[in-house]
Order: structure tokens, then sequence, then C-alpha cells
């Protein structure tokens, strides 16, 4: 198992055609992701990649059975191809594109409330590298060679950072249920605590490491759901002990079962002591 | 982005909020003139800078006279202001406003920022305004009141007549409030601020209700957007190096310490930056060069963070993701050849094509340090630094 995307599920890419669209398709492809087709408004009718262009996403669902989407436009036109594609009833839709103005988001994240709970899209991103089941799907621009097949699920705000914590498991022999990036920007579409509640419930995913940033209100939610409704052993760093401005947050998780990486260096080493089921010293959430 | 104090009162005057008569000047001559155009008998000459508290550092004057108000401009201008927000270096005073200075009956705050929580835009409001609203937030929390915009369809009236009889305004008022508060809404809205303040709002002695200080900032993802809003920009007031930065698609923050860092992703910059501080060190500077980390960004990225004077050693970390680390190893080696580093480097690398990237590194005969893991790189760099500073040079 793993959460959200594996190698059955079909996949389209917004922006298809594009040099993003066409690089990115190219490398899911070779991964493994089963990309059934894409959308570029006006090359409906073209083939791409072996794979069949639609003018819109409604078209790409009815002639391929797509279930995910991911999005490469441009920010500018960003929110109306995730409104596109949750009106589409496209379930999963994971969007790479930064730059994408806070109001377009809070639209966005109004827009799919529209849809009942059966039917709704869980969006990924905006801002980020994307979502990986190990050895099974890519949807995103990751460098899919560092991500073993294993049993801990990952979750985080950063790319590079996410990559990073990734190789440091590598190197100790440990793989990856799901990896998801959730993004960097102030408004995204699923949090810390959405990801936290699908591993919890993915019977394959051991311990699950979360990666935070400085800034939000997402990372001391997803402490204390760790602390109530979490079963699992949850790793937490978050970035920016040293950043400026005075937005300053110590080390979250750490309540409950979870346990802090002492630094950025110790994600791997930590996320080791918690599969063997080691001991490990209680950390106090701030606020 | 911020904008000055004049330029905010323009565009909210333009959504129907009211403001006092005034207008900008560049010189003490403009500064009369715009006195005795918007008329009446006493004037407040503003330094526009990017930051409050201008008051209390000296940067508002009130004048009676045509003479007082040239004295005023004379004595602003040109003058570097230093508020409790500005840091120790303050900014430099170019642009003054001035307006009808008018007798003050009530002063109230209103703001309206992006609740990252709560995923829409909110209204906070309380009936004393005139100080930061951090203070009046701690002072009297029980009186703050807020109201939270349904993103589908907006603000409504009613939200704006709540807040306006919470505040306490007599029925006259109440009308001018809820069009100068909706005013603000419809401005956040079709701007894309990520924040109107409106501190204070007042009641003048005659019963009008006026916007008589302003702060706007603004969403920079929406500018290209926003042309009219984009072109009110004033480079003066920000950081030369910030400003650089961004011109080259780098995201750069100064900070106090010496030591120099070139990472990519913004996530990793922060944990590299922890590193550093876990391993006894001071990061000079938070910088991102993004993905695709190509020669001509390296190189910006060294002259950007060999310009701070502080910097005694660098470390550049990148995690190749896409973009391979022989790639980025070229463009580092380039950058070292055609940027003159007089500091220790020390350069870790990993991801994609790791070894031909390290292999580049060694074959360049350049004295580059490098480091294989993100603890090794920070005890590194702090070891180059303290040596550097022992006056022993680069290793």
């Amino acid at each position: 198992m793993s959460i959200l995307l594996d190698e059955q599920t079909r996949v389209i890419v917004q922006g298809f055609t594009g040099d993003k669209g066409t690089f990115h398709a190219k490398e899911m492809i070779a991964y493994g992701t089963n990309v059934v087709g894409g959308v570029t408004p006006g090359k409906g009718g073209a083939t791409h990649l072996d794979r069949p262009v639609f003018n819109t996403v409604k078209e790409a669902v009815a002639n391929t059975g797509a279930a995910a989407s991911l999005i490469l436009v441009p920010a500018p036109f960003c929110a109306d191809a995730i409104m596109e594609a949750a009106d589409a009833g496209i379930r999963l839709v994971v969007t790479i594109t930064d730059g994408v103005p806070a109001q377009d988001m809070i639209r966005v994240k109004r827009y799919l409330w529209r849809y009942a709970k059966e039917r709704r899209t869980t969006l990924i991103g905006p801002n980020c590298a994307g979502i990986i089941s190990a050895g099974r799907a890519m949807m995103g621009i990751m460098p899919g060679h560092i991500y073993t097949r294993g049993s801990v699920g990952v979750v985080t705000r950063s790319g590079t950072l996410g990559y990073e914590a990734a190789a440091q498991m590598q190197q100790l022999g440990i793989g990856i249920t799901t990896s998801a990036g959730i993004g960097g920007d102030p408004i995204n579409g699923s949090s810390f605590v959405d990801m936290l509640a699908l591993f919890e419930q993915d019977p394959e995913t051991e311990v699950v490491m979360m990666i935070g940033e400085i800034g939000g209100p997402q990372e001391a939610d997803a402490a204390l759901f760790v602390k109530e409704q979490m079963s699992k052993p949850v790793v937490g760093y978050v970035a920016g002990l040293t950043a400026p401005k005075g937005r300053r947050m110590g080390h979250a998780g750490a309540l409950g079962r979870p346990v802090v990486a002492p630094s950025p260096a110790e994600l791997g080493a930590t996320v080791a002591r918690a599969l063997a089921r080691q001991p490990s010293r209680p950390v106090m959430v701030e606020r | 982005m911020d904008i000055h104090e004049y330029q905010a009162k323009e565009l909210l005057s333009g959504f129907g909020v009211p403001v006092p008569k005034g207008g900008v000047a560049y010189s003490a001559e403009q500064a009369v003139y715009r006195a005795s155009e918007v008329g009446g008998t006493r004037w407040v000459v503003k330094a526009q800078i990017h930051s409050g508290a201008r008051g209390k550092a000296g940067g508002v004057k009130l004048c009676a006279t045509d003479a007082d108000v040239r004295q005023a401009a004379k004595d602003l201008l040109g003058k570097t202001l230093v508020t409790i927000q500005t840091g120790a270096e303050g900014l430099p005073v170019h642009r003054l406003l001035v307006e009808q200075a008018l007798p003050i009956e009530r002063e109230l705050y209103v703001g309206l920022v992006l609740d990252r929580k709560r995923e829409r835009i909110v209204v906070v409001a309380h009936p004393h305004g005139g100080m930061e609203i951090e203070e009046i937030a701690q002072r009297e929390p029980a009186a703050i009141v807020r109201e939270e915009v349904e993103p589908a369809v907006g603000m409504q009236g009613f939200q704006a007549r709540e807040l306006a009889f919470a505040l306490g305004l007599e029925p006259p008022q109440v009308s001018q409030a809820v069009t100068a508060i909706l005013g603000a809404y419809r401005a956040f809205r079709e701007l894309d601020a990520t924040m109107v303040e409106i501190n204070p709002l007042v009641v003048t002695q005659d019963g009008q209700v006026l916007a008589l200080d302003v702060k706007m900032s603004f969403d920079d993802n929406a500018m290209f957007r926003r042309p009219n809003v984009a072109e009110l920009r004033d480079y003066a007031q920000e950081d030369p190096r910030e400003a650089e930065a961004a011109e080259h698609g780098l995201n750069y923050v100064a900070l106090d310490g010496d030591i120099g860092c070139i990472i990519n992703g913004a996530g990793l910059a922060m944990a590299t930056m922890d590193m550093i501080k876990h391993a006894g060190g001071e990061p000079a500077n938070f910088l991102d060069i993004g993905g695709g980390a190509s020669p001509d960004r390296v190189a910006a990225a060294f002259r950007l963070v060999l310009s701070d004077k502080k910097v005694r050693a660098i470390l550049v970390n990148v995690f190749a993701g896409i973009n391979r680390c022989d790639w980025v190893a070229q463009g580092v080696v380039q950058a070292v050849r055609d940027v003159e580093v007089p500091v220790p480097l020390v350069v870790r690398l990993a991801g994609t094509n790791v070894a031909e990237g390290r292999r580049i590194l060694a074959d360049s005969g350049l004295p580059i340090l490098t480091a294989d893991t993100l603890s090794e790189a920070a005890a590194r760099v702090v070891a180059a630094r303290d040596h550097a500073g022992a006056g022993a040079g680069a290793a």
C-alpha cells in the first residue's frame, strides 16, 4: 500500500505539451507512472509522448478514465486549471507551479468545498515537488532514484529538504511508502494533518517523518494531531530556528510517541531509531 | 511589496475610503505649495518611509504657518529616519505627505489581513487606535472584534455594520465607517493586497470619519496582474542587495553572522542555517538560489554574498534533483573563476550525479573544500572561518 497514488492510478498532465510538462511527463513515465494523456487547450486531438492530448480536462476524463492530474501550467492560469480538474471529477490534483497569488488559493480552496466529501478533490501543493509512492508511481519533479521502497511515510513542506531526508534514509537502508510535498505557500491544498491522517490509516506505513518550516500554524496543528490522534511514531523537524524577523518556532512534534530529530543532519538516523522502537527523549512543543 | 502612506491613501480613496486632504511633495517649495492647495490653517508634514512609528521618531511635524511647513520639509527631506521598525540603519526620506491637520475626537483601529489558518480575509477592529496592533491586543484583548469574509460572496454590509456598532460609533458615523471598511475590503480584494491597516481611523470633532494613517502590503505573486500597484514600488526603501537578488531570481535576506550561505530551496537553506548554528557558527544570510542553479545564477549569488563585508567563509549546499551535480559543480567552478572569492569556500553537493560533480570540483585546481554530508559541511565551514580569522587563509 501507499497513500493517494500507486502504479494503477490513471494520471494526466495539465500543461502536457509545454517544455516543463514534456520533460516531467517523460520522467514520470520512465518511473512507471500510468500517464494516460494530457491537456493543452487548443491542441486537442494531437498525440504527445505516444499519448492523447485533450482540450479540456472533462474530455480527458471521459476518454481515459483519469483520476489524478499533475498541474504544470504557469502561475497566472494555475487556479483556473485546479478548478477545472476538480469540476471534471479528478480526485487527486498535484500542483507544482510556484508563484500562485494567495487570493487565488483562497478561491480555489473555497471552490473545492462545493463538492460532497465522496467526490471532493485532494489538492497537493502548489509550490511543491509533488508526491511519490516509491517504486510505484511519481507525480512531481523529484529525482526518483533517491527513494527506496519501504515503510516510512514522509510529508514535507520543502522540496530539497525532503530530498535530503530521503537520501539520508537511503544511505541507512531505510525505504519509504509515499513522500508527499505539501508546498511552501501560505495557503496550500493539503495540510500536514491531512497527510498524517492518511499515513495513520495506511497499513504499510510504520513510521512517519514530518518536515516543517517556521512561519505558519500547520506545524503546530500537526503536533497536536500527532499527540491526540496518532498511534504511529512520528519523527519531526521544523527548519528555520535561525530565520530572521522574529518568526521563530521551535521544533514541532514530540508529543505522545513522536520524536524530534536533533538536527537536519540526523533525520535518517532518528527514523532508524523510531523504526527500531528505541526510546526517545521527550521534547515539548513550542507554540 | 510595501508602498508609501500617500500612495495607499490615493488607492483607498479610489475605493471610497475618506482620507484627509493632502498631497505628496519632493521639495520644501512643493510642500508649501501643497499646504496652500489643501487649504486650512494647520498642516501635518509626514515623512514617507516604509515604516510605522514615524511620529515617535520625529518624522511627523505639525505646522501652523508656511514658514513652519518649509522648515519641516527642509528638516525631513534627505534625512535618514530610524524607527523601532526600521532597524538601526533607518530608511531615507525622499518624499513628504502634506495634509490638513484636523481636530480629532476619537481614534479607532481597523486592519484587514490574510488569515493563513482560516484561509480567508479577516477584518480586525478595536475601539482604541493609534498604537501598534500587538500593543492593543496585549492591553485590551477583549475589545478586539473580528469579521471573517466568506470568499464566495465577499464582505457583506452587515459585517461592516456589526464592526462599526461594536466600535461604539454613533449612527451618523456608522454609515461613514461602513463606507470606509467596505472600501478597504474592495481595495484589498481587487488589488491583491496581503494587508490593509487603517490606524487610526478617526472621528473628527465635526463628525467626519477619516483614514488618518494607512499602510498597505501586496502579494508579490499577483503583481503581474496589478501593474498600477507594481509601479508604486520604491527601491530606495529596500535593502539594495535584496532588490538585486530579486532581479536574478534569487531570494536573499541579510543576517548578522559571518558565514555566507548559497543553497537551493528555502527549506534546505533554513536547515543548513540551523546546522551552522549547531556547529557554533552564525549565518550571514539566507539565500535560496531556486531549482535551476545555472552558472549565471551561482555567479550572481557569490557576488551578493561577498558584497556583505562581514562574510569570512562561504558554504554552498546544493541538493541536485532534476538538475545534476556535475552541472552545478561546473557553475560553481566558473563562478569562482569569474568572481574573486577571497574567503574559504566549502561546497557540499548531493543528489543526481554526485560523484561526477565532486570530481569536477577536485579537478578544478581551485581551493575549494568539499563535504559529503550536511553536518560535515557545517563543521568544515565553521572551522574554515576560525582558521581564516586566525590569519592563515584558505586551506
